[in-house]
């Protein structure tokens, strides 16, 4: 039966995109880092393979574009809430065209489109933090005032409430939803401060699971069919004793999947997929 | 098919395509939550219940005037009062109320019955019993839309504005599954869908099918092809810009639901629109005043003073927008002070995650009024969802100078009600969604042509009022699918409904009328108007509103003089009886059972208690104390009413330990209240916005109030005798007597009130004798006081269902008390102050308003002054039950001194009744009575007041 908030999680489609030479030397990246471009294709193989051997989602695999250094970060471009996609102004010019493949795609799928053409307007799709009842949206050097008032436009179901994100790229450089009800949060002062906002400004209750580190509470919960509770979080090798936080999910299919290079231009696992439920189609 | 008046339509078209331009990018027009009263004008008196057909009554220069009104309260304010001047004359009047199916029902009510004897009669009309989540709004005379305050006359609520009411939800359950009944689901319902249609409820595209779909259901029954056609949602309205796709994935999804009974496709609705985000939420436009949010994030050399923001009052707490964004969140527990001055708005926080010192923070309203309103929503909504039991007036939390407080039953209390409602569930009509397939340009379409057939069209095929689709002839209407039998039964048939009114003047019998000029006017009105007046309030100086204001309180005065010409010699004996014990501290007992109320004061809609089901810190924690407090009272073992008294006990204390914490000076808690109330008078004061809380504003303040008793007394031109009467004197000269030598005094005493009726005497009303020693705001209270003689704060407190109890029952007084349960979160002593701002512009305008007079004497005994806040209170609840003449509080409270445990049990016996009853005797009774039940006691205070309700004459300059 269809219902107002379908259930969170549950996701039939990913859309990525493959990760363009240019990502090693011109993506924009907060600390200087040298990435070892093969190194981070094959962790993009195994992320793409993970959503689609071994979740099932079936995966739309867009090719890179040279002249887009950053688009294997697809999460930027859209935000996508049940049957609407809000494409988004990215706040960094230089990926502003990326929204372009992105916005072709949802619109093949069937999405509603609601652009954002307002001049003024930024948003980052990893500053929006979505719960499954409610929207937070991180205010960021690329996620403006205006950006998420028209997030709240294209959502008119949901609360959205904005939160100052002082430190770090985005809002979900340091949290993440870890299942319904659930945030992922680190450990780091402007982390747990953002938390306690968003706790202040929710209806709702949310628990709490704090990572020693901030960017592994950056995860991928899905709800599948037939495997329930899924994590995708980082690995051992990454972040050790973040890596032993997860393992007390007893209720989750934990997935550890390897980032340690696309996180040194800012990417988390959140910003190479736009995930997508179908059937949440009326 | 236009019924509507030409006239009244394009009114309402300029209205919604005015508003929309003003806000392009903030909440929708109609964003204001609050629904607004039908405009129509009620000229014609009529009998008691008769029915009024009244669809095209509307005269085309009301509907101009109204419209004007949109634009500038000023012109309002010159308008005549309205509707109800023929009537005037008479103590009767004529209201109409538009019920949330767009009837408008009619009768009469005597002019200065409390609100609740219209609430009462409409919820009669409408079979509803849950009705605490319900309420009546109307117009004041700045059109803007107020709620009727149940506990007041409703003559001085209206003043001047047209007698034109609306039904309304006034608290939006959070879990409607929770509701006993269908049928008060149903009024829910129709409440929910035109806050959707309106746009005052915003939700998606997909959500706009789901809800409508479920409306469809409930109103047509299955889905049937071969009757249907493909375009029988289309006269529905589900949105504020329905599209032919919308209405397609209605239909879709409508065929989905076969079988599902009209009342579990509302329970559907519900659960569905109970989810987003704005569901129950009541928007008031404001300004931020002073510090900078710590969720605000000022765009770049943005000042944050002074943006627009939405305040929003929900049964969680209150929420604050800009835009459509959330940029803050206070909830209830999070509360610790509400207050308004002028037209600012204050919230006192509790220190917390970002604070760490209790913080005041202003906002800055359109008007005074504007201030006021939202700051008795606020109380409303605290009381209602937060509280187990609605508080008494004088209580700290939340009690800043108005006596006003929430006196209806409180969700849980409502709750525990309707738990007990026995009757077998209500066959009710469910009506078509007439209003829905009015004309409503919200969405800017010009949707001008209204569908409702012209007046005098009796064609067979609209026996059904609303449907105007031709093919939909009646018989369809009555076919077993649908949910309404009744549909097509006299009440609702053509012939009532296209005969013109004057048709059937003699009809008795209490109807429905369908309904009148639905044309577009709801959706419109709250919404657009509030948010219009505000923006345009906004470009102009926010200062000047206040000469309209002034017009107001003046033009109020003037009606006041209208008052009838009659005296009525009332004495009000006020007897407070005291009875200490000293108990054990672990000793829980009252003499007074409390009611176990269903459920505790945690909110249903989420989980209190956080799951800690991976591990410690997993559990997402909230650093707000009471809901720590409430969580562990969880685990507690004991009945619901030892869990209940438990948790709010700590809370209490808690919230008690705060605020004396807080605030180390030597203030008396009556010294800190006062100094932050804002009954200063507005004209003398040019404060900063946020009232520091100080100790030095005390003393002047006494000089300003009295300066304003005298003001007023110059005013008034009456005062022959010296204020001096106040109690302050008569309370320290008196020493403490037992009962028995306090009788013949008391009789000597009446005897003497008695005899100086005829004296012109100046003096507190009688909620304020006895605290006249520590406020100086009584005056105010005179100038509003011109007919409500007795006690007004147990007045305040009458609810409906103990005036049916049997009265001077001894035996009865505990069954009325278990109704009405009351808790207190601090100690008080015994007097009770209570002071009306209201009364403040009053006195400032220099009102000649004086049309009683009064006599009260005091008679105290030294023992009420005892210090009964020394020590830690644990638990304080009042009782307070009423006959028809004597009304009986018993404040309980408990309080723990250097590990003794008191209880302190006091009574107050008010006595109240015109000059014909013996009061001595009921006096003497009430004593009697009170002594049986607690030998112990000592009586400490006695007042007698005596009011006289002079001619006009005599009153004016």
């Amino acid at each position: 039966m269809a219902g107002v908030m379908a259930d969170f999680g549950n996701f039939t489609h990913a859309v990525v995109r493959a990760i363009p030479s240019s990502l090693a030397k011109e993506a924009l990246r907060m600390n200087v880092s040298d990435v070892d471009l093969e190194k981070a294709r094959r962790e993009h193989e195994v992320y793409v393979g993970v959503l689609k051997q071994k979740l099932g989602l079936e995966v739309i695999e867009l090719p890179a574009d040279e002249s887009l250094p950053d688009c294997v970060f697809v999460e930027d471009a859209a935000v996508v809430c049940g049957d609407t996609a809000l494409i988004t102004r990215p706040g960094a010019e230089s990926r502003r065209k990326e929204t372009a493949a992105i916005r072709q795609t949802l619109k093949e799928l069937g999405l509603n489109i609601v652009d954002m053409s307002d001049e003024t307007a930024t948003l980052d799709g990893g500053d929006v933090l979505f719960t499954g009842r409610e929207f937070f949206v991180g205010l960021s050097k690329r996620t403006n005032q205006r950006g998420a008032e028209i997030l709240a436009d294209a959502f008119k179901d949901y609360a959205v409430s904005t939160v100052p994100v002082t430190d770090g790229l985005h809002l979900k450089s340091f949290c993440s939803m870890g299942g319904p009800g659930l945030i992922v949060i680190g450990s780091s002062e402007p982390a747990q401060k953002a938390l306690k906002i968003m706790q202040q400004m929710s209806d709702h209750r949310y628990d709490k699971l704090t990572v020693p580190d901030d960017i592994a509470a950056n995860t991928i919960y899905m709800n599948l069919p037939g495997k329930g509770h899924v994590l995708l979080h980082c690995t051992p090798e990454e972040f050790p004793e973040s890596a032993k936080v997860f393992e007390k999910l007893k209720d989750h299919m934990l997935i550890p999947v390897s980032n340690m290079e696309k996180v040194k231009v800012d990417g988390a696992l959140t910003c190479c997929s736009v995930l997508i439920n179908m059937k949440a189609k009326v | 098919m236009t019924t509507e008046p030409n006239s009244e339509s394009s009114a309402d078209q300029q209205e919604a395509s005015a508003a929309p331009q003003l806000e392009a990018d903030s909440f929708p027009p109609a964003a204001a939550h609050s629904t607004p009263v039908r405009k129509e004008q009620n000229g014609d008196e009529r009998a008691e219940g008769g029915v009024v057909p009244q669809g095209n009554q509307l005269e085309p220069s009301q509907a101009e005037e109204d419209r004007t009104s949109y634009r500038s309260s000023t012109s309002k304010l010159s308008r005549s009062p309205g509707g109800g001047r023929s009537v005037r004359s008479s103590r009767n009047m004529q209201c109409k109320v538009t019920l949330l199916d767009g009837a408008v029902y009619t009768c009469v009510v005597e002019k200065r019955e409390r609100g609740h004897v219209l609430f009462d009669k409409v919820c009669e009309q409408l079979n509803l019993l849950e009705k605490d989540y319900f309420g009546i709004t109307f117009r004041d005379i700045e059109n803007q839309k107020n709620w009727l305050d149940q506990s007041k006359e409703m003559k001085k609520q209206i003043r001047g504005a047209a007698w034109n009411f609306s039904f309304n939800v006034k608290f939006y359950p959070p879990d409607p599954a929770q509701l006993s009944e269908d049928i008060t689901r149903y009024y829910l319902c129709l409440q929910l869908r035109d806050d959707v249609v309106s746009g005052r409820l915003p939700c998606s595209f997909a959500t706009h099918t789901v809800l409508g779909s479920y409306t469809v259901q409930s109103e047509l029954g299955d889905y049937d092809l071969e009757e249907s056609g493909t375009d029988y949602v289309s006269e529905f309205r589900f949105a504020p810009n329905q599209t032919k796709e919308l209405e397609e994935k209605v239909m879709d999804l409508h065929k989905n639901y076969k079988g599902m009974t009209p009342a579990d496709a509302e329970m559907h609705f519900l659960e569905n629109v109970k989810k987003l985000s704005m569901y129950g939420v009541d928007l008031h436009h404001a300004k931020l005043v002073g510090s900078l949010f710590e969720c605000l994030s000022p765009a770049k050399g943005e000042d944050s003073e002074g943006v627009e923001i939405m305040l929003g009052v929900c049964s969680s707490g209150l929420l604050i927008y800009r835009d459509r964004l959330r940029i803050n969140r206070f909830a209830w527990p999070k509360v610790l002070k509400i207050s308004y001055k002028r037209n600012n708005f204050y919230i006192k926080i509790r220190p917390g995650e970002f604070e760490q010192f209790e913080s005041t923070i202003g906002f800055k309203l359109p008007n005074h009024r504007a201030a006021k309103r939202l700051w008795k929503v606020c109380v409303e909504h605290h009381t209602f969802f937060r509280l187990v039991s609605p508080e008494t007036p004088p209580k700290k939390f939340l009690n800043l100078g108005s006596k006003f407080r929430y006196s209806g039953r409180t969700q849980a209390q409502t709750r525990r009600a309707s738990s007990q409602i026995v009757r077998p569930a209500p066959r009710f009509e469910r009506s078509t969604s007439k209003r829905y397939i009015m004309s409503r340009s919200l969405d800017g379409a010009p949707q001008s042509t209204p569908k409702r057939s012209t007046p005098k069209r009796s064609s067979p095929k609209r026996s059904s009022p609303n449907r105007s689709s031709p093919n939909r002839s009646s018989p369809n209407r009555t076919s077993p699918n649908r949910s309404s039998p009744n549909r097509s039964s006299p009440k609702r048939s053509s012939p009532n409904r296209s005969s013109p009114k004057r048709n059937t003047p003699q009809s008795v019998s209490p109807r429905i009328e369908p309904p009148a000029s639905f044309n577009g006017a709801k959706p419109t009105e709250m919404g657009s108007d509030l948010y219009g007046r505000a923006k345009g309030i906004a470009l102009s100086d926010l200062i000047t509103t206040v000469t309209p204001e002034k017009k107001v309180e003046e033009r109020k005065a003037e009606e006041e003089v209208e008052v009838e010409v009659e005296v009525e010699v009332e004495v009000e004996v006020e007897v407070e009886v005291e009875e200490v014990e000293e108990e054990d501290e672990t000793t829980k007992a009252t003499e007074i059972s409390l009611p176990s109320p269903t459920s505790p004061i945690r909110h249903d809609t989420k989980t209190e208690l956080t799951d800690t089901g991976v591990d410690g810190e997993l559990t997402a924690t909230e650093s707000d104390q009471e809901d720590e407090s409430e969580l562990k009272t969880q685990d507690t073992v004991g009945t619901p009413e030892e869990l209940l008294k438990h948790s709010t006990n700590i809370s209490e204390l808690k919230r008690s330990f705060l605020e004396t914490g807080a605030d180390s000076a030597g203030l008396t808690e009556w010294e800190k209240r006062l100094s932050s109330s804002p009954l200063r008078s507005p004209r003398l004061d040019e404060a900063p916005m946020i009232e520091p809380l100080e100790l030095d504003e005390v003393p002047s303040q006494e000089d300003e109030g009295e300066d304003e008793r005298e003001r007023a007394m110059a005013a008034g031109g009456s005062v022959e005798e010296d204020i001096k009467h106040s109690p302050v004197d008569t309370k320290t000269t008196v020493p403490k007597p037992t009962f028995e030598e306090m009788s013949p005094e008391l009789t000597a005493l009446l005897q003497s009130a008695r005899d100086q009726t005829s004296t012109r005497v100046w003096t507190a009303s009688p909620a304020f004798s006895q605290t006249v020693f520590k406020t100086t705001e009584k005056v105010e209270r005179i100038v509003l006081q011109t007919e409500v003689v007795s006690s007004q704060q147990e007045k305040d407190q009458d609810q409906p269902e103990l005036k049916s109890a049997q009265p001077e029952q001894p035996d009865n007084l505990e069954n009325q008390a278990e109704h009405q349960t009351e808790q207190l979160s601090v100690l008080e002593a015994p007097e009770v102050l209570t002071f009306n701002r209201a009364g403040v512009v009053d006195v400032t305008h220099g009102v000649p308003v004086i049309h009683t007079e009064m006599k009260t004497v005091t008679y105290q005994s030294l023992e009420a002054d005892a210090d009964p806040e020394a020590g830690v209170l644990m638990s304080a609840q009042t009782i307070t039950s009423d006959t028809t003449s004597t009304t009986t509080t018993t404040h309980i409270t408990k309080t723990v001194k250097g590990g003794i445990s008191e209880t302190r049990i006091e009574k107050r016996i008010v006595i109240s009744g015109d000059a014909d009853m013996d009061h001595d005797e009921a006096l003497a009774q009430a004593i009697k009575e009170a002594k049986e039940q607690h030998p112990d006691m000592s009586v400490t205070k006695v007042v007698v007041h005596k009011e006289t309700e002079i001619t006009p004459e005599e009153g004016e300059e």
